[in-house]
């Protein structure tokens, strides 16, 4: 094996991990423990791997390993806990949005990064920035609903 | 309808696992992938229909890093059915863990278990197969004509229930129903219709794939760990594939992600178990996306001929019902379905005359399964056309030519004994039926007044309001069984393990208020378990709308044993009769003058002071009924004549579930539903090449719906008070789906005048259809 040594910033903390050149962003993610972030199709084309980079969302499964190196990563192991959830989980769980849940990783952090850099995001742009990312279960409408109540301009506070 | 001033049941509150999967804590199966797991790949069949000539694994097996290759060579040859469904299964047996002919592209060959995924990649390779390519069947059509290519010419395939099975004729199933006499009742007519529909493949996308894990223990036993909604049926099934017995084997069902169906079939688990006990080293397997599209299962195409007569008055007087079903490479769950074609349909509108016949044919294409709607969806496609279009035909609203005849309660019809699932059905009265209010709040909500012909439409924009009212039913009377355990915990807590199988629909939230409001305690108190086949007791799974109608009435009767001897022993330690005392906010209180004990207070009693027992029970649950849940959809489209592409600008979902156990969640079946139905009709499309390959299976080129394509929907549950169910519940899950297609295609045909068989609504179609003055020739699709 070829194993290399990559430094980044991870959920607050920074990190070396040994990786494959190969290697995916999500694989090194669920190897390490982060098993919050979903592998739902490992093409790019679903967001349940959706993690963000140095602010951005982006998909896990498309990314290599070796290009968070140096940068900033957060996954939903960093958002929010049991004793501090983050508003965008609270609201997803209340508002009847996680169905079997296996969406709501990847939607809360596509939402999350929207809302870091626009806390008045508008429908629009969650419609906008949420298009990658599929949910079979709920019929987006409760998601909406959720979304909606942790923008400053639609809802409450972010 | 009796009110009842519930606590728990139908009350706002937060699913029990919501949390926990918002935080992205570990739940699914492959969150628990022990980190010395060996990792499974598969080698798919390039052919559509092939024998194995030849088959050479050496080269895979010395591989450094790979610890096993099967092959038909080298497993037990066991004929089975994959459909996870009660015992002896309607399914025919047809299938193999391993077989040396190929009956679909992407058929089982060899599997592979290795060190890395990149090794069994790599021993894939590795592996010689010659083929004699066999011409493959590819169209329903073909698969009847005399002298077809045989798909399962295997002396093993038989049918292990006594139902019409000539896989020689590539039949996998048969079933047929007359009650009175079609031809008279059309005779009787003064219009009639005669149509074909049909519907195409559709996969249920679950957003996480198919994942089975399983290890051998120190006791020699296989613990698998498993995406399935069948925990019961799949040990039983992955017992019988391997020849071993049932108490070796072990299931668990972790949460899972997404379901409506696809798992309730054993597709990974019989390997993942042989591998388990040839390698003794713990196993993974996860299928891909494709794999998931073209390997797992689908919903099953069917081919539909549609009769109906009616007099002008709005009288139906006859009905026929054709349908050629497509079950694929395999018959899993292919009578079943074409069954519920039939049963889950036809009663919905009077009529002395009905005819019904469904023939289930194998072709060499990705194989049919249980999928939310299981053949209603397909019949209430055509069914629903039909009632406007004859609507049309005698002048009638096609909003009261249904609430003329649609069943009411109190009615019963002569299909329910006539079609069972896959046996004779059983007699039953409807006791709750709210279509009457769910059609008119829909047409309120839709606006349903404004509607004009299509012939008044102009410009290129044209709008349309089109509806379809459906049933489904709940669990399978007779025949589904659920159990539930309660056990009493110190601080007043309770265990509750059942067998239900919880995909993501909530139904352990359910079932947990269910046992709280029968207990007189809060929903916090309930600590749930379930589908651990060790660890709780029997349930048939979570299919056919069951859940919260059965396992919820096995809840509410364990709950009530348990309430009795709670009560009991708060007599003993009150010192007066069980009859004096009552439950209030999880403590026993006299009903009359002073005295109370806590819940925790009753526990720690009977566990340690006096006339010590364990309070708890178990209790199962059969059903004699199967009473049907109703709903109205109405939808209003924009199609662009210059395209032919259409958008949904409104959905609205009435519903009639008996009591919501939980509003939201039973708002969010019917959501969830109606947005796979939606995409489903407008988008969902699988494409093969003529050698049966399948060309899309991607998210890229089979396209869901996301939020941005979400069009103004609303739900509004109307309730009834189903009297046989908990509280009054029905079942929600599956119906939603089943309305889409026929309300756009009404929609549509409301828009601009025409009218699509066969689905999915592409702007291509719908612009052909224009072309040629409003439909063009019917032709059997994909
Ligand atoms: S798993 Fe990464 S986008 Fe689907
Ligand atoms: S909740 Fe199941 S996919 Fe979104």
């Amino acid at each position: 094996m070829n194993m290399k040594t990559i430094t980044f910033t991870l959920n607050r903390k920074e990190q070396s991990f040994d990786i494959e050149p190969d290697e995916t962003l999500i694989d090194l993610l669920r190897r390490t423990g982060h098993t919050g972030t979903k592998l739902g199709c490992d093409t790019g084309m679903c967001g349940s791997c959706a993690v963000i980079v140095d602010g951005r969302a982006i998909n896990a499964c498309i990314l290599f390993a070796f290009q968070a190196n140096g940068r900033t990563v957060e996954t939903i192991e960093g958002v929010g806990d049991f004793d501090s959830p983050h508003p965008l989980q609270t609201a997803m769980a209340d508002a009847g949005a996680v169905q079997c849940g296996f969406c709501t990783p990847g939607i809360v952090m596509t939402a999350k990064a929207l809302l870091d850099e626009k806390p008045d995001a508008s429908e629009e742009d969650f419609k906008l920035h949420l298009d990658g990312n599929l949910c079979r279960c709920t019929g987006y409408v409760k998601i909406k609903e959720a979304l909606l109540s942790c923008s400053s301009a639609t809802g409450g506070e972010s | 309808m009796s009110k009842r001033d519930f606590k728990v049941v139908n009350q706002p509150l937060r699913k029990i696992d919501a949390m926990t999967l918002a935080l992205g804590k570990p739940s699914y199966v492959g969150d628990f992938k022990p980190d010395d797991a060996l990792i499974i790949k598969m080698l798919g069949s390039p052919h559509a229909h092939a024998r194995i000539t030849s088959i050479d694994i050496s080269e895979a097996e010395k591989m450094p890093g790979v610890h096993c290759v099967l092959y038909y060579g080298n497993v037990p040859r066991i004929v089975h059915t994959t459909a996870g469904q009660g015992y002896p299964e309607p399914s025919p047996y047809d299938t193999f863990m391993f077989d040396s002919k190929m009956r679909f592209v992407g058929d089982r060959v060899a599997a592979v278990a290795a060190e890395t995924e990149k090794i069994a990649e790599a021993a894939l390779k590795a592996i010689k197969v010659e083929y004699e390519v066999l011409q493959p069947v590819l169209r329903i059509q073909d698969a009847m004509k005399e002298g077809a290519p045989i798909i399962h010419d295997e002396p093993e395939a038989r049918a292990v229930i006594p139902v019409p099975y000539e896989p020689k004729k590539n039949m996998a199933a048969h079933v047929d129903m007359e009650i009175g006499d079609l031809e008279k009742g059309m005779a009787e007519a003064d219009e009639t219709i005669d149509f074909q529909f049909y519907n195409h493949y559709g996969q249920h996308c679950p957003v996480e794939p198919h994942v089975s894990m399983a290890w051998v223990d120190r006791e020699d036993r296989i613990i698998i760990t498993t995406s399935t909604q069948v925990p019961f049926h799949c040990r039983r099934i992955v017992a019988q594939t391997l020849d071993i017995p049932v108490r070796r084997v072990r299931v668990i069902k972790p949460r899972i992600g997404g379901g409506f169906g696809v798992k309730q079939e054993i597709v990974l688990e019989d390997v993942v178990a042989m591998m388990a006990l040839r390698t003794k080293r713990p196993v993974y397997w996860e299928y891909t996306r494709a794999e998931e599209f073209i390997s797992s299962r689908t919903r099953h195409p069917m081919l539909m001929r549609l009769r109906m007569g009616a007099k002008r008055d709005g009288t139906i007087t006859a009905i026929g019902l054709d349908c050629h079903s497509n079950t694929g490479w395999n018959g899993s769950q292919g009578l079943t379905v074409v069954c519920n074609s039939g049963s889950k349909m036809l009663p919905l509108y009077r009529c002395g005359n009905i005819h019904f016949e469904g023939t289930v044919v194998y072709t060499n294409l990705p194989a049919g399964g249980a999928y939310r709607g299981y053949g209603a969806t397909q019949a209430a496609f055509a069914f629903e056309s039909a009632m406007d279009e004859m609507a049309e035909k005698i002048g009638m609203d096609p909003l009261k030519f249904r609430a003329m005849n649609h069943i009411k309660s109190g009615d019963t019809s002569p299909v329910f004994r006539a079609l069972g699932e896959g046996r004779e059905g059983v007699d039953q009265a409807i006791t709750s039926c709210e279509l009457a209010r769910c059609i008119k709040a829909g047409a309120r909500e839709i606006g349903w007044k404004r509607r004009k012909p299509h012939t008044t439409k102009k410009g290129r924009y044209r709008r349309g309001i089109g509806m379809a009212c459906l049933m489904q039913g709940s669990a399978i009377p007779e025949i589904d069984m659920g159990a539930a355990t309660l056990k009493m915990n110190e601080d007043g807590s309770f265990n509750l393990l059942m067998g239900a199988t919880d995909l993501g629909t909530g139904s352990d939230t359910v079932l947990a208020q269910i046992a709280a409001e029968q207990l007189g305690t809060t929903l916090d108190q309930i600590i749930v378990y379930s589908s651990d086949t060790d660890m709780t007791p029997f349930d048939v799974g979570a299919y056919a709308s069951s859940t919260t109608y059965l396992s919820g009435q096995a809840v509410q009767n364990v709950a009530l044993k348990v309430r009795k001897q709670i009560l009991k022993v708060g007599a003993d330690m009150l010192d007066c009769k069980p009859a004096e005392l009552t439950i209030e906010d999880a403590k026993v209180v006299r009903k009359k003058g002073e005295g109370q004990v806590t819940f925790s207070e009753i526990a720690l009693y009977s566990m340690y002071s006096a006339n010590q027992f364990q309070i708890g029970d178990i209790s199962s649950k059969i059903v004699h009924h199967s009473p049907p849940p109703f709903a109205a959809h109405f939808a209003e489209v924009e199609v662009d004549t210059l395209t032919g592409a259409v958008r949904v600008i409104k959905y609205v979902a009435a519903a009639d579930c008996g009591t919501p156990i939980h509003p939201k969640l039973a708002e969010g079946q019917v959501e969830g539903a109606v947005m796979n139905g939606i995409c489903y009709a407008l988008t969902e499309e699988y494409l093969f090449n003529d050698k049966g390959r399948m060309l899309n299976p991607n998210f890229g080129d089979y396209k869901l719906y996301t939020l941005s394509d979400l069009p103004e929907m609303k739900t509004i549950l109307v309730p009834s008070y189903e009297k046989t169910g908990p509280y009054g519940a029905k079942s929600i899950a599956e119906i939603g789906i089943n309305g889409p297609l026929p309300a756009i295609a009404n929609a549509i045909h409301n828009a601009c005048g025409v009218r699509l068989r066969t689905g999915p609504f592409t702007p291509e179609k719908i612009w052909r259809s224009l072309q040629a003055g409003g439909e063009i020739p019917f032709e059997e699709g994909h």
